[in-house]
Order: structure tokens, then sequence, then C-alpha cells
């Protein structure tokens, strides 16, 4: 161990070490939230290497796609483990990303210097929709198909290029082998290309300005410094051991709640009654189905999809919005971030049980 | 001569307007009007005509009865010299709308699928021929399609709509008084209502068979035992052509035993089992054989092959409905259970070659799959408890690491618990 410490310290110096070695992370009755991002990571790489694994077997074409994932499932050793790991990891992974999103939001993580690192974190969380939106489609069964036609004719309503986004993502008219072919492009090539360029962009932010302490832990104290304790061991260690109690939750449910592969998807069938999006897009539908037809004077699908358009710009320049530290409109963003998860999940709710 | 063109342009234009109002305009029709004022037999033909599908098609009364509907003077509308023939006889309804519906050419005007034999066809049958010997109960056009009420067969309404057949036949044949004269039975009604195909029929499968579909429509008479097999063969093509290889065909041809509905009846047709074969209490073959004849032993196999092979897929169900029950995925097992099952039927179409080792040769291929499908069903519960067990070790590994770790923690940061840990 001490000849690879020297050989590397010989090529490299030793910034980067000690860097790591002496990095602290501030102790505070928040610390909690911060375990959620390194969470979301180790299960972005559970999603990684369980994606490179399912792709040695699967197949992207309408006539092979479902009976290649009906294969892993039933042929191939632990396949089914491996498909129930991805499916779960992929739900889970945007729950804690959402959850991570959120904590940095109330608590604030995103102000000045660390715009940037809300930015990307931001994309990050698009990009993981776009992860689980096109990998959705990959089985090619019933229930994807129709939400894939479903999720896709929603592209339709944005205005002046929602033709053109429509026929791009669907790869012709209609929701087809060519979207299924672009949809496994999207999600095994361009996502994690980006993801790559956007998660080291944002992990090298996280590291350069290190953990954000919360307005109020610095409120409370403000003549003393915030304790701190060392990111090696004190808070790697803490992080592994959430890491194991996710593996071995993943592993549960992978075993006990098998992901469904359902009946293989038929063009010609009729839309199969009680279509729905997969949860973390259930708000956005609900709402979608809620909106009049016409609104003021545009249509309401449209209104729809420049609203939740719009409402996603601001969230990510929240950053350059909220910069008022003191006075009346301090807890502004607070109220208002109290009022999005509150309609979230009252809209979810609500198209869960309809 | 600008000024003369656009006159003529207009002339052209309101010339064509005025022939495509004249068009679509409906007839004149005055006897409707008068007689849709009055109660009772005048007035109801009137009301009811509005929906019929010969108004619909701008027909009037007059094509039926004659007389002239654009005359407002009911004197001479219906005067003889206008062609006033008022409602025809009985007798005469069957030529009266074979004025039309015999004429291809007219009808192809309307419906040009429509077939124009009805007339041909019903001259052909019991009611057309007893009309034509002088008996005016029978049935005749408006007896099963209506009166002034007519609508087209597709109309769920119509009384020749396939689910309405069933009570427009039995209006007459299922009347034993209006019947007695004829001295034949009343009871097919009730029979067909009890029967698989009226199952069919009243669970909404329009190609259900009703009465028509064995007895023609227009042609309308009972198939004798010569044509019965060929009446059930228009849709079970397959079993017409295999109990034509059996050995009944011959024999039951030579007594004059109708064949199809010796085993199964006419119009109570039932669900079909498989004791209807065999040498039990409810085998129809010992009507005829006794155990020991050759009869009854094929009969025997024949039961023994199917009741296995039905067995075998009930065991082989089971089992795969429990592993899917408890998540495992099965569709493989599923798709070659169907595969099974297609076996069985085709062996029970097989059983009207009374061919013992014909049948036994499909069970044996379906008793095959079944295995299949049943060791695929074993094979998943086996993988299910796999699982329980692999993932009961892998979370006592977890935990175990998991509580290894906090105690490592917790010795790290006991000499100084909440403050900057100490580095050398």
């Amino acid at each position: 161990m001490r000849l690879l410490k020297s050989w590397y310290e010989e090529r490299f110096g030793t910034e980067l070490l000690s860097f790591l070695w002496h990095k602290q992370v501030p102790r505070h009755r928040h610390t909690i939230w911060y375990y959620l991002g390194g969470m979301t990571l180790f299960l972005f790489s559970v999603q990684v290497v369980t994606g490179i694994l399912l792709l040695l077997y699967y197949r992207p074409s309408p006539g092979e796609a479902f009976e290649s994932v009906q294969f892993i499932m039933t042929k191939v050793q632990f396949g089914w483990l491996i498909r129930g790991i991805h499916s779960w990891s992929a739900n889970l992974l945007i729950f804690t990303a959402m959850l991570h999103m959120f904590s940095a939001f109330f608590l604030k993580s995103y102000r000045q210097p660390r715009e940037l690192t809300w930015v990307t974190g931001c994309a990050l969380f698009f990009l993981f929709l776009g992860f689980g939106f096109s990998g959705y489609l990959l089985p090619w069964n019933e229930l994807a198909f129709f939400a894939t036609k479903v999720g896709t004719q929603m592209m339709a309503a944005v205005p002046l290029i929602g033709k053109w986004l429509l026929t791009f993502f669907r790869g012709g008219e209609e929701v087809t082998g060519a979207t299924l072919t672009r949809f496994f492009g999207f999600h095994v090539a361009i996502f994690p290309l980006l993801t790559t360029a956007v998660l080291g962009a944002h992990l090298f932010l996280v590291q350069y300005f290190g953990m954000s302490v919360p307005p109020s832990v610095e409120r409370g104290q403000p003549d003393k410094p915030v304790p701190t304790y060392a990111f090696i061991p004190n808070f790697l260690l803490r992080d592994v051991m959430g890491w194991y109690i996710a593996l071995g939750v993943l592993a549960a449910l992978a075993a006990i709640f098998p992901w469904e592969l359902g009946v293989k998807a038929d063009p010609f069938a009729p839309t199969p009654a009680g279509i729905k999006p997969e949860w973390y897009f259930l708000f956005l539908f609900q709402t979608l189905k809620l909106i009049p037809g016409r609104v003021v004077f545009i249509e309401g699908e449209q209104f729809g999809v420049l609203a939740f358009g719009l409402g996603a710009l601001l969230w990510m320049i929240v950053p350059f919005l909220d910069r008022k530290q003191e006075g009346p409109l301090r807890r502004l963003p607070a109220v208002a971030g109290a009022v999005i998860v509150a309609y979230i999940l009252v809209m979810t709710l609500w198209a869960w049980r309809s | 001569m600008i000024l003369r063109l656009l006159a003529m342009l207009v002339m052209v234009l309101s010339g064509a307007a005025a022939a495509a109002a004249q068009q679509a305009a409906p007839p004149v029709d005055n006897c409707r009007t008068c007689h849709a004022q009055l109660d009772g037999k005048l007035g109801e033909p009137a009301q009811q005509f509005a929906d019929d599908v010969h108004a619909t098609r701008g027909f009037t009364c007059a094509n039926c009865h004659g007389g002239d509907p654009r005359e407002e003077d009911m004197e001479k509308s219906m005067s003889r010299t206008r062609g006033f023939r008022g409602a025809p006889k009985r007798s005469e309804i069957p030529q009266l709308c074979a004025k039309c519906h015999s004429d291809g050419a007219f009808m192809r005007a309307y419906n040009p699928s429509l077939r124009t034999d009805q007339l041909a066809q019903y001259q052909t049958s019991v009611h057309g021929k007893r009309l034509s010997s002088g008996d005016a109960r029978v049935a005749v056009c408006s007896d099963c399609h209506g009166v002034h009420k007519i609508r087209p067969a597709s109309s769920p309404i119509s009384n020749v709509h396939p689910q309405q057949i069933p009570n427009t036949c039995g209006r007459c044949h299922a009347d034993a008084g209006y019947m007695k004269p004829y001295k034949i039975r009343t009871d097919q009604l009730l029979s067909y209502q009890a029967s698989v195909h009226f199952d069919k029929l009243k669970g909404g499968d329009l190609a259900a068979p009703t009465c028509v579909t064995c007895h023609g429509n227009h042609g309308a008479t009972p198939p004798g035992v010569t044509s019965v097999e060929r009446v059930c063969g228009t849709c079970h093509v397959f079993q017409e052509q295999l109990f034509d290889q059996s050995p009944h065909k011959d024999a039951w041809a030579k007594t004059k035993i109708p064949s199809c509905l010796t085993c199964h009846g006419n119009h109570a047709i039932k669900h079909t089992s498989d004791t209807m074969v065999g040498t039990g209490k409810e085998s129809i073959c010992m009507t005829c054989h006794v155990e020991g004849d050759n009869g009854g032993k094929a009969a025997g196999r024949i039961y023994t092959a199917l009741t296995g092979l039905d067995a075998s897929l009930g065991e082989a169900l089971s089992v795969v409905d429990t592993a899917e029950r408890k998540g495992m995925e099965v569709g493989e097992a599923r798709v070659t259970l169907s595969a099974a099952r297609e076996k069985l039927i085709k062996a029970r179409v097989d059983l009207h070659t009374m061919d013992g080792a014909r049948v036994e040769e499909t069970t044996k291929a379906g008793e095959k799959l079944s295995k299949q499908a049943n060791q695929d069903g074993v094979q998943a519960l086996a993988e299910y408890t796999f699982r329980r067990k692999g993932l009961a070790l892998s979370l006592l590994v977890i935990a175990f690491v998991v509580v290894c770790l906090w105690l490592l923690i917790r010795n790290l940061e006991r000499p100084a618990a909440g403050e900057e840990t100490e580095r050398t």
C-alpha cells in the first residue's frame, strides 16, 4: 500500500490525496441530507453496472426486444436479479435524486458560490428522467408501448417545434421499431455521455466548493465555527453503510417484488384502459388531464407544456433569482418550494388513485 | 358581351342549384301527410313508416299500394285509374316485394351487395310451396321483416337481426295453437335457447348459428337426413371431414341414421364434454355399443386419452399459476400450455374419426407439451425458493457488514465524539 502511495506521489504529487485526506464535512442537525447525493451516485453506479450486464443479452428490435428480456429473466443465470435491480434501482435513483434536489433547495445549498452545482444537479435530474422515459420502452411490452405513445404525444404540444420533436423522438409519425432503436440509442449512448460530463462537473464543483452550511445553522451560532468531521473516514464510512443498506433494499425488492414483464406490445391493439406513466411523471400527466381544452388563447395541452417548461427553467435558475438573504422576502423560496412539493404529492396521489 | 356571359353563368348556376334542390328534396307523399293525422289502423302505418328503411331511401306508400301521392284530393289519389291497389293480399306479398327485390338492375342503385334471389329461394321453401298451394297462413315476407317498420338486417331492432331471429321464427313455430294444423313440434325455440349456439348468440357473437343458419332464411326447409352433416359442416368443417373417414359414415348412411345430430342433438345442442365418449353412464357411444365390442373399445381408448391429457393440463396449469402468483416469469410456460391445450382441442376434433390410435397420437403430443410446461412451472417454483434463501443469506451478510461499519464508526469517534477527528 505504501509502495503504491509513493509510486502515485512520485508521478502526480501529493495535492489530491492530501486534499481528500484533509477534507472536512460540516456536522450539524441537517448533515443527514448530505448523504442523499452519495446514495444517488451509488444507485447510478448500480444502474451503469446492471445496464452493461443487460446489454450483453438485450436486442433492440420490435421482433426481439420483448423475447430477449424474457430470456434474461428466465434463462440467463441471475438475469432476473440484474433486471429486477436495474428496474428498482432506476426508481429509487429518481426518488433519492428528487429528495437530494429538494433538500438542497430547502437548505439553500445553491447560494453563491454554488450556483453551478445546483444547475448541474438539476441537469442531472432531468437526464435521469430522460433515462427513465427512454428505458421504460425498451422491454417492448404493452404498458411501455402505450405509455410511450401517450408520453411522446405530449411533445407535439410544444409550440413551433412540437411536430418536429414528435417525429424526431418517434423516428416517424407513430411509435414503431424506429422509436425503440432511437430510445435505445438515447438510453445507452447519448444520455450516458451527457451524464458523464455533467456528473463530472457536478462532483468537481461539490469537491471544489465543499458542503454548504445551511443559513439557519450559520445564524444559530454566529460566533463560533460549525463543527466538522473528516470526509475520510467518518463521512465515507457512513456513506458506505448507507450504500450497503440500499443494496439490501434493492435485493429484497428484486426478489420479493420481481419487476413484471407483462405482455408483448401489439401496435395494432387498442390502447388498454388506465394507461399511466411511471410514478415520477404522474403529476405532469394529471395536470395535463385537468387543464381545459383551451386556456385564454392557446390550446390547453400547449399551455400545460409551456407552463411546465417555464417552471423547469425557473427551477434551474433559482440561485440567480433568490438573492435576498435578509428581509421579508427571505422565506419566499421556501414557501414556493413547499407549495411545489405539496402540488406534486397531491397530483401524484390523485393520478395514482384515479 | 361580358354582361351577357355573366347572365348566362348566373342562369346555368341557378339551374344547377334548382336541379340539385329537386333531387335532394323528399318526394311529395300526401298519403303519409293525411294518414299520419288519423288514429288506429289507418294512422299507424303512416306513423311507423317514417323510420322504415324504404322511407329513408325515398320510397313512398304508393310504391307498394299504388295511387298518386302527389294528388291532394283523396278520391283522386286513391282511385283505381291512378293505379291504387290498397293493401295487398298475403298471397300477393312475395310477388309484390320481388317486384323490386328480384330486379338486380334496380336493387344495384340502392344496395349492390343485397341478393336478389329471395323470391326464387322462397318458392323452394316449405313456406313458399304451401303458399302456392293455397295456404295463406304460412310465413310471407312481411311476417319476418315487418310491414311498415322494416329495418335492415344489421339493425339490432330488426326482426331479422341475428339476435332477433330465434324469436321471429318462434312467433309461429313456438305457438302450439297456430302450428296445430301442421302437426309439427313447437319446442324448437325452447330447445334452441338451451343450446350452446344460443349461449354464444346471447353473448354477442353474431356469427353464432340461429334458425336460418341451418334451415335457410328465404328457402327455409328442414335439412334431410342426408344433408344434416353438410349443414353442420358449413361451420364445423374439420369435424365433417373427419366424420367422413369414420366407420359411422357408411353404417349410418345405410341405416338412415342422421349423422351429427345422433350424438349432438339438433336444436338443443349442448356444450360437449369428454364424458360423451367412453363407456361411462353419460357416454353416447353406449347407446349403440357395449363395452367389449370394437366400438366400445375405441370409445374407451379415446376417453382415456382425452381425460388423461385434460388432467395433465389441469395439473400443469395449477403449477404455472402458483409460480406466477409468486411473481415468477412464466410467459414461456404459458405458451407451451397453450400449445398443449390446442392439442387437446385437436384430439377432441380427431375423435370424429372414432380412431383411437389417431386420437392417442394427438394427445401424446399434448402430454409432452403439458409435461414441459409443468416442469417449467416446477423449476420456477424451485427458483422462487432459491431466491428467497439467497435473499435471506445476502441480507444477513449485508446486515453483518452494516453492523461492523457502525461499530467501526463508533470506535473511531469515541475519543472525540462531536469534534474534529484527529489526524496523525
